[in-house]
């Protein structure tokens, strides 16, 4: 089985570290991970923000890079989102190797829900939008979190209301944005946990954001960090 | 603007435009704790109760794909449904007129109250003649218009906009609803509380007085079923139905869209509209009305279609889906921006996600550029929307409308910077080692320009000292 690590532009620029924790994980699993470094960006930056022609390369791109793999296994729900429901009507007809999202992967590819994790922290648990509604992954990240050793895990009050990220959303409308992220802190803080987690790296940067400024103390930790830690 | 040519709403008639674009008048709104309060109170209230009557049934998907299925089926034969429509109301003893636009409609509606030489009209709760902006071209008559949906009436009494679709007074609680009736309405109490009761009892006695001397009543309706030449409207207060019988003259206006094959049809949307919209099993009040009936109900009845840019979203198959809607308003009261917003910021009679994809595309995007961009795409729409409207993938098509017909110079040059630092293996390793010079700037509290709407609220993350490729070319 030969499985390939999208790490996303992100991901690759920001938070090396969740892509460094993905493959631990996945190596400790023993999959062999291996990374295309031609790979960029899916794409969905442009065409959400209304630039289809310009992410059309990108998705080329995309093809290119995963060709010949079984699988894709990103740790981002959005950016599988984007691979999956929008690459298809941007360049019709290309093959590519199905692309999962993390948590699917694990469960639905590896069948596993207990990846040995130890993580012994109260955390809270946003489901971020695009992984509930374009992938529809469920609770496969809880389940692999409630198997992990020591962790307390803390119900997150209206989990499923959006963050306020939305991409260039946060630049075109930052006060609708700030305002949706004020009430997210707000019910990660009444959660009482140290770690707000997910399973995207772009909710946790608006996320963190909120929660940084506002100087609650609480971190936001990727679901592939703590499913690699073994602390 | 026009798409393949067909005609949009005309400008500086109806409400389909605000007067500033969606970010600033959304700044205002999220400032107004009062409203945020309020909206956020009875959207969550009105979500709980969908929720749990949309859950009890079983072949609720079905049911969905079913309406969205009887939809296109009327969107793709148009022209055929609207001509069996008019053939049967005609046949019925009505008269049936036709409006390009809002401009054409409103002067329809004023030539036949001015026929009946009333200069009351009573109004049942719609949609259609608050978007052509009806109420206001009757004024211009001389022909005061009285809304008798209790929220609608509020909004009316107050000078105020509506600002949901289904509860259009939604923004407002119940001491400021007392406040407006103790100015405004003749007759009230000066001790009125805020009681729901005691403000139901205070509007039942203002609007008895219109229904009893009323002579004409104006509607917009749910649905028009073509084989019958029956017309539909849904409620839940009977203040419809006492405006649909009892006046003698009733003119109902039609956006043109709304027309359904057959009564086996409406089936599917009388189970879909209910849950979807107040939450309830069955509505209260369904009227039913074919023409006229010798001896029972108004004796004149004129049914008006209008256009008012529905040919021109129907010509754009990405778009055309948006012309599905049942106004609902399932979808603004699952939506996080709605909830932050209300309806007002919106700048159009219809807002929230369908708001974002209805309203430019009637007026044409170039007269609603803010609108598709109103939205996260977290999904919640589509979810709920008991037609399966696609909204995020439309707003990401009109989004490219936006971005074509109203270029922003600066975003599409750092778009095609971005696009070009990524399209290549060797720059976009060296775009991302760049990116270590604003590890610095991370602890910047306010950055200048566009970006300063991510500093205003939220730290920025450090850039790492090394990005994920050159850590993993390293290993
Ligand atoms: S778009 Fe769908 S959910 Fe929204 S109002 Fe229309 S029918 Fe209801």
């Amino acid at each position: 089985m030969r499985v390939a690590l999208f790490v996303t532009c992100l991901v690759d620029g920001m938070f090396p570290e969740v892509g460094q924790a993905t493959v631990t994980l996945l190596e400790r699993l023993g999959i062999t991970v291996e990374v295309p470094l031609s790979q960029t960006c899916c794409g969905q930056m442009h065409v959400n923000t209304g630039y289809a022609e310009l992410a059309k390369p990108l998705v080329r791109s995309y093809a290119k890079s995963f060709q010949g793999y079984d699988y894709v296994v990103t740790p981002s729900g959005s950016c599988a989102g984007a691979v999956r429901h929008q690459h298809p009507a941007l360049v019709p007809g290309q093959q590519v190797p199905p692309t999962y999202e993390l948590s699917e992967f694990l469960i639905d590819v590896l069948g596993v829900e207990d990846v040995g994790a130890s993580y012994p922290h109260r955390v809270t648990y946003h489901p971020t939008c695009h992984s509930l509604r374009l992938l529809r992954v469920g609770d496969r990240p809880l389940r692999l979190l409630r198997n992990v050793r020591g962790i307390d895990l803390v119900d997150l009050p209206d989990a499923h209301s959006c963050c306020g990220f939305g991409g260039t959303f946060a630049v075109k409308n930052p006060d609708v944005s700030a305002a949706m992220l004020a009430d997210k802190v707000r019910h990660v803080r009444s959660t009482g946990a140290e770690v707000c987690s997910a399973g995207d790296a772009s909710c946790l940067m608006q996320i963190g954001g909120g929660l940084s400024r506002t100087g609650t103390g609480v971190r936001t930790v990727h679901l592939a960090e703590i499913l690699a830690s073994t602390a | 603007m026009t798409f393949l040519g067909m005609p949009t709403a005309p400008a500086g008639v109806g409400q389909l435009r605000g007067d500033r674009d969606f970010p600033s008048a959304a700044k205002d709104a999220v400032q107004d704790e009062q409203l945020r309060r309020n909206l956020g109170n009875a959207t969550a209230t009105i979500r709980a109760k969908r929720a749990r009557t949309v859950q009890e049934v079983p072949d609720w998907e079905e049911l969905r794909q079913a309406g969205a299925a009887i939809k296109d089926e009327v969107l793709a034969h148009l022209d055929t449904y609207l001509q069996q429509l008019e053939a049967q109301v005609v046949a019925a003893g009505g008269t049936v007129h036709w409006a390009r636009d809002a401009n054409e409609a409103n002067a329809v509606v004023t030539r036949l109250v001015q026929a009946t030489g009333s200069t009351e009209v009573v109004k049942v709760k719609s949609m259609a003649t608050q978007e052509i902006g009806l109420n206001e071209a009757l004024a211009d008559a001389g022909i005061a218009a009285y809304e008798t949906d209790l929220a609608e009436l509020i909004v009316q009494l107050d000078h105020d906009k509506p600002s949901h679709i289904l509860v259009p007074a939604i923004h407002k609680n119940r001491t400021e609803i007392r406040d407006v009736f103790r100015r405004e309405m003749k007759g009230v109490p000066a001790d009125l509380t805020d009681d729901p009761a005691e403000l139901a009892e205070a509007a039942r006695n203002f609007l008895r007085q219109k229904f009893l001397t009323a002579r004409v009543a104006v509607s917009g309706i749910n649905f028009a079923v073509a084989e019958t030449g029956t017309l539909c409207v849904v409620e839940s207060e009977g203040n419809g139905r006492m405006c649909l019988t009892l006046p003698e003259t009733l003119i109902s206006v039609m956006g043109i869209e709304k027309v359904l094959p057959t009564w086996q049809d409406l089936e599917v949307f009388l189970q879909l509209l209910p849950r979807s919209s107040t939450g309830e099993r069955m509505n209260p009040y369904t009227s039913f009305w074919t023409g006229v009936t010798p001896g029972d109900g108004p004796q004149d009845f004129h049914l008006v279609l209008f256009d008012n840019g529905r040919t021109a979203t129907l010509a754009d198959p990405q778009g055309r889906a948006a012309l599905r809607c049942i106004r609902c308003s399932a979808c603004l009261n699952v939506c996080p921006v709605y909830e932050r917003t209300g309806g007002h910021a919106y700048g159009s009679v219809y807002p929230g996600p369908i708001g974002a994809v209805l309203s430019p595309q009637l007026t044409g995007v170039k007269e609603n550029p803010s609108l598709p961009f109103a939205s996260t795409l977290c999904g919640a729409c589509l979810d709920v929307c008991p037609v399966a409207i696609d909204i995020p993938s439309m707003l990401v098509h009109l989004r490219e409308q936006v971005v074509q017909q109203d270029p922003h110079r600066l975003e599409a040059a750092a778009m095609t910077a971005v696009a070009y630092a990524m399209s290549s293996q060797r720059r976009w390793t060296w775009a991302l080692r760049a990116l270590r010079i604003g590890r610095p700037f991370a602890r910047l509290k306010r950055l200048p320009g566009k970006a300063g709407g991510w500093t205003a609220s939220r730290d920025l993350p450090t850039p790492p000292q090394q990005s994920f490729r050159d850590w993993w070319a390293e290993r």
